[in-house]
């Protein structure tokens, strides 16, 4: 049995090759976003027609876009806001999502009840949708995407928070401290929340993927980063009459990040929740990962 | 026989329309071992935590120390007094302990709650109640998934002692526990109640280590008491027929199991 | 029960120097160390030892239910046949002459299927029973476990019944394939005393009745004093002592069934403090290189820190004591 035990155990722990590589991925976009202006001598936004779609040359390895603007400048710029965005989301809905769900496991009763309820409500509200409407009503802007997809993804953060907070309030360790006296605050932040840290940084990686491509999806449509602010999105849908005309680079290049970036994300998520022992993982369903979401 | 140090009156908790405990009544005397025997569904748990105020008492009078813990405490000094009065130990080992949190951090954390010590005495008292359960400096440093089932246990009993109770309670506390590693255990609650004074309420199924830890001993079925009276004459000269009967599960040598006719019916859930 | 232990007429499990080896963290890891043990046809023997002795292991190398990566040497012979060398059709009849019981009767039974279901499966798709007659045969089966009204209990579901209903229910799914040989891995250690006394008459009464022989893996030497003919006790994946259990029990040859026996509280009295072991049970890969026992053992001696002591024959019985003989004069075993 004790065998048995260990031996399951064995394959826990480390991320595995795709995994480390995922990681590798992360990090290398993240150093390349920070270092970004460093990286090129050309200005992202400094626009000459003269080198409408001029392709690559010395100082330009990437070429130009439809407005003649350097493609390296604008996606080294680009990654910044089509990072930032995200991160502001995660950290938004992570942070919510996690003092509801403790809040609702740890005092249970009616507030668990309201909370509960009100997760249902907000589960019928698609994220993308949300933000285009609140982008509709209070005009584009990258805050308001930001806001919008915040609270679209609350429920889901919060009720698998609000579970896992359950069932480890329920062990024995945290009835001894309630039997010692301990206060609730001292047991969530000294306690709970550490031991429920690992769930909480996979589903933030996972996390972290969706709201880039959805932000990419309202910036696509005109609603979130506005041009000529350089963001993958934008670029994705900037880079569209050039298609036509058969200069593929910006929606491609724009595009290719996006889909590296969200792919990395989410296979180190999905690593990141294997660990913790969380059966598969939960979200917004998806259509490059049909029937896995969670959709109510 | 002195004033009794924890008093139950009356206890009654129902669960919706299930009765899990009804109208049980008992006294633990200060230093005393008072067993609770009882199987599954006996509410024999129940009782222990509604004691410790994990769960709400429907009726009934829960008094230790003198001072009633009926109601949920009101104020954090409240609930930190109760915690100096009375603790409890779980039956799972695996689950007792915060699996980031050392043995040493623990204690530390516990003393910080209930005393004014300084650090250094604060470590002193740590050091004293690892040396109290028979755990080293190296054990009291390590994270809990490096430690025994029975380290584990001792850990939970030095805890639940680092807020210096006057009773302790044993919830199946030594069931999960491999033989030799029980009888460590045990000895270590005898030393520790011979040394501190504390007294023990002991929730068991398991008659021997009910015979070999307590004074007293209450039967309890179906949320009520069948028998009580001292340890030697209740597992001697049962009165009660479940008491007869459950003696007589216990296997030993020349046991033969017995079918009991009709008793099958009443299994059903 | 007479002379158990001489009656070898008709060895019907023959495990011999069997060696087991799993990957843990990467490493090929001894879980069992030479164990050699034999059941006869229609014997109860118990395997009594702590967790990480290895006797779950044990009985999973009986029907090949290893877990992947394991690597096992020795052998093992059930009816003459080397276990190790069945295949397909073979290996399924090898499963259904040894079933196995387990300690979580929940854990091994489909939830949302009914015990009619669970019990008629297995002879439906082997023998092509119609379903009346597999039906007839379940609702026997369930008397002979002392469940009675059969009928209604085939249409129940899992969670309808109680722990120790339950586990009737699993050994009458042991019974209807006709075994020889019952692998029973703690089936009573999740049940409340009461009930288990019954689940172990039922035990006992199908042996007598149906001369099944039984392996009844369990970490209380008492009760396996108390059903089987002989016992076998296990440590750090090695046997360290087979005997018939009544002497086993009250005359113990290994240091180590002595400090199992001592360690238990008794029913009887109480002791001023229980006579304990320092240390705690270590698995096979973690034991010395000398008698795994002995960094615990009163009676260590330096050779048995130099010498791995071999499972050898003594008072009717086999020891894995390299001082077995001298500590039995000095306590005056009597000789059988």
């Amino acid at each position: 049995m004790t065998a048995l035990a260990l031996l399951g155990r064995g394959r826990r722990g480390g991320l595995g090759a795709l995994g480390t590589t995922a990681a590798v991925v992360i990090v290398a976009a993240v150093v390349l976003a920070v270092l970004g202006p460093a990286l090129t001598s050309a200005d992202p936004d400094a626009s000459d027609f003269a080198n409408a779609y001029a392709p690559p040359g010395p100082g330009h390895r990437l070429g130009f876009d439809g407005q003649g603007r350097d493609l390296l400048a604008r996606l080294l710029t680009g990654a910044r806001t089509s990072l930032l965005g995200p991160l502001w989301v995660v950290a938004l809905s992570m942070t919510a999502g996690t003092l509801i769900a403790i809040a609702a496991a740890w005092f249970g009763g009616w507030l668990d009840s309201v909370v509960s309820a009100a997760l249902d409500v907000m589960f019928a509200f698609p994220g993308v949708l949300l933000a285009m409407l609140v982008a509709a009503v209070f005009g584009p802007g990258l805050s308001a995407a930001v806001l919008a997809l915040s609270v679209a993804y609350l429920p889901y953060i919060a009720r698998l928070l609000r579970g896992a907070a359950l069932a480890e309030r329920r062990k024995p360790y945290v009835q001894a401290l309630e039997v010692q006296g301990a206060g609730s605050v001292a047991i969530c932040l000294r306690h709970l929340v550490p031991n429920l840290m690992p769930l909480i940084a996979a589903q933030a990686t996972l996390f972290f993927g969706y709201a880039m491509v959805d932000l990419a999806i309202v910036s696509y449509f005109g609603l979130g980063v506005r041009p000529p602010t350089a963001d993958w999105g934008v670029m994705v849908a900037g880079g569209q009459p050039g298609v036509l005309q058969g200069y593929l680079a910006e929606s491609l290049l724009a595009g290719g990040c996006i889909v590296v970036l969200v792919v990395a994300f989410n296979v180190l998520g999905e690593r990141l929740s294997d660990d913790c022992g969380q059966g598969g993982t939960f979200g917004p369903s998806r259509w490059w990962r049909p029937g896995r979401g969670g959709t109510a | 026989m002195s004033e009794a140090i924890l008093r139950v009156e009356g206890l009654r908790k129902v669960f919706g329309q299930a009765v899990a405990v009804g109208e049980v009544s008992f006294s633990l005397p200060p230093a005393g071992a008072l067993a609770v025997v009882g199987e599954s569904g006996s509410g024999k748990t129940t009782v222990a935590r509604m004691i410790v105020g994990l769960e709400r008492p429907t009726a009934g009078h829960v008094t230790a120390c003198g001072r009633d813990r009926s109601q949920p405490a009101r104020s954090a000094r409240e609930r930190r007094r109760r915690g100096g009065e009375v603790q409890i130990v779980f039956q799972d080992p695996y689950a007792s302990l915060d699996p980031r949190q050392s043995p040493a951090a623990a204690l530390e954390e516990v003393l910080r709650l209930h005393t004014a010590l300084d650090r250094g005495r604060r470590r002193a008292r740590v050091a004293e109640l690892a040396d109290l359960v028979g755990l080293d400096e190296r054990q009291m440093a390590a994270r809990p998934a490096r430690l025994s089932g029975g380290q584990r246990q001792r850990v939970a009993i030095a805890r639940a002692l680092a807020a210096e109770p006057r009773i302790l309670i044993l919830d199946e506390s030594v069931a999960a526990l491999d033989v030799s590693i029980q009888a460590q255990v045990l000895n270590v609650l005898s030393q520790v109640r011979e040394r501190t004074g504390v007294a023990y309420l002991f929730i068991s199924h398991d008659l021997a280590v009910v015979r070999q830890v307590s004074d007293d001993v209450i039967v309890m079925r179906h949320g009520a008491i069948v028998e009580r009276g001292p340890t030697g004459r209740v597992l001697d000269a049962p009165e009660h027929p479940y008491t007869r009967l459950l003696r007589a599960s216990v296997p030993g040598p020349g046991w033969r199991p017995a079918r009991r006719i009709g008793q099958e019916a009443k299994e059903t859930r | 029960m007479s002379d158990p232990i001489n009656r070898r007429m008709s060895d019907l499990l023959d495990i011999s120097g069997l060696t087991v080896r799993l990957p843990l963290q990467g490493l090929p890891r001894t879980v069992l160390s030479q164990v050699s043990l034999r059941v006869g046809a229609g014997e109860a023997v118990g395997l009594v030892g702590e967790s990480g002795s290895g006797k779950s292991m044990t009985a999973r190398s009986i029907v090949r239910l290893l877990p992947t990566g394991a690597h096992a040497e020795g052998s093992i012979r059930f009816g003459g046949a080397d276990v190790a060398a069945l295949r397909g059709p073979a290996l399924r009849e090898l499963r259904r002459r040894v079933p196995m019981v387990f300690q979580d009767p929940r854990a091994h039974i489909n939830p949302v299927r009914t015990v009619g279901d669970f019990l008629t499966e297995a002879l439906r798709a082997h023998g092509r029973t119609p379903r009346r007659a597999a039906e007839e045969r379940a609702v026997g089966v369930l008397e002979e476990v002392g469940v009675a009204g059969g009928r209604r209990r085939l249409r129940q579901y899992p969670h309808e019944l109680s722990g120790g209903l339950l586990q009737r229910v699993m050994i009458a799914a042991a019974l209807l394939t006709e075994p020889l040989l019952l692998l029973a891995d703690e089936p009573t250690t999740a049940l409340d005393v009461t009930t288990q006394a019954e689940v172990m008459a039922v035990l006992d009464e199908l042996r007598r009745e149906r001369g099944l022989a039984m392996l009844f893996i369990t970490h209380d030497l008492e009760l396996a004093a108390a059903v089987c003919d002989r016992t076998a006790v296990m440590y750090a994946g090695r046997v360290m002592e087979v005997r018939a259990s009544a002497l086993l029990h009250q005359h113990p040859l290994h240091p180590y069934t002595t400090a199992l026996s001592a360690a238990r509280p008794r029913l009887d009295r109480r002791a001023e403090r229980l006579v304990t072991t320092p240390g705690r049970p270590l698995s096979a890969f973690e034991a010395p290189h000398g008698c795994p026992f002995a960094p615990r053992c009163a009676h260590v001696r330096q050779r048995c820190h130099d010498t791995r002591p071999d499972l050898l024959p003594l008072a009717g019985g086999q020891v894995a004591c390299l001082r077995a003989e001298e500590l039995r004069q000095e306590r005056a075993v009597p000789h059988e």
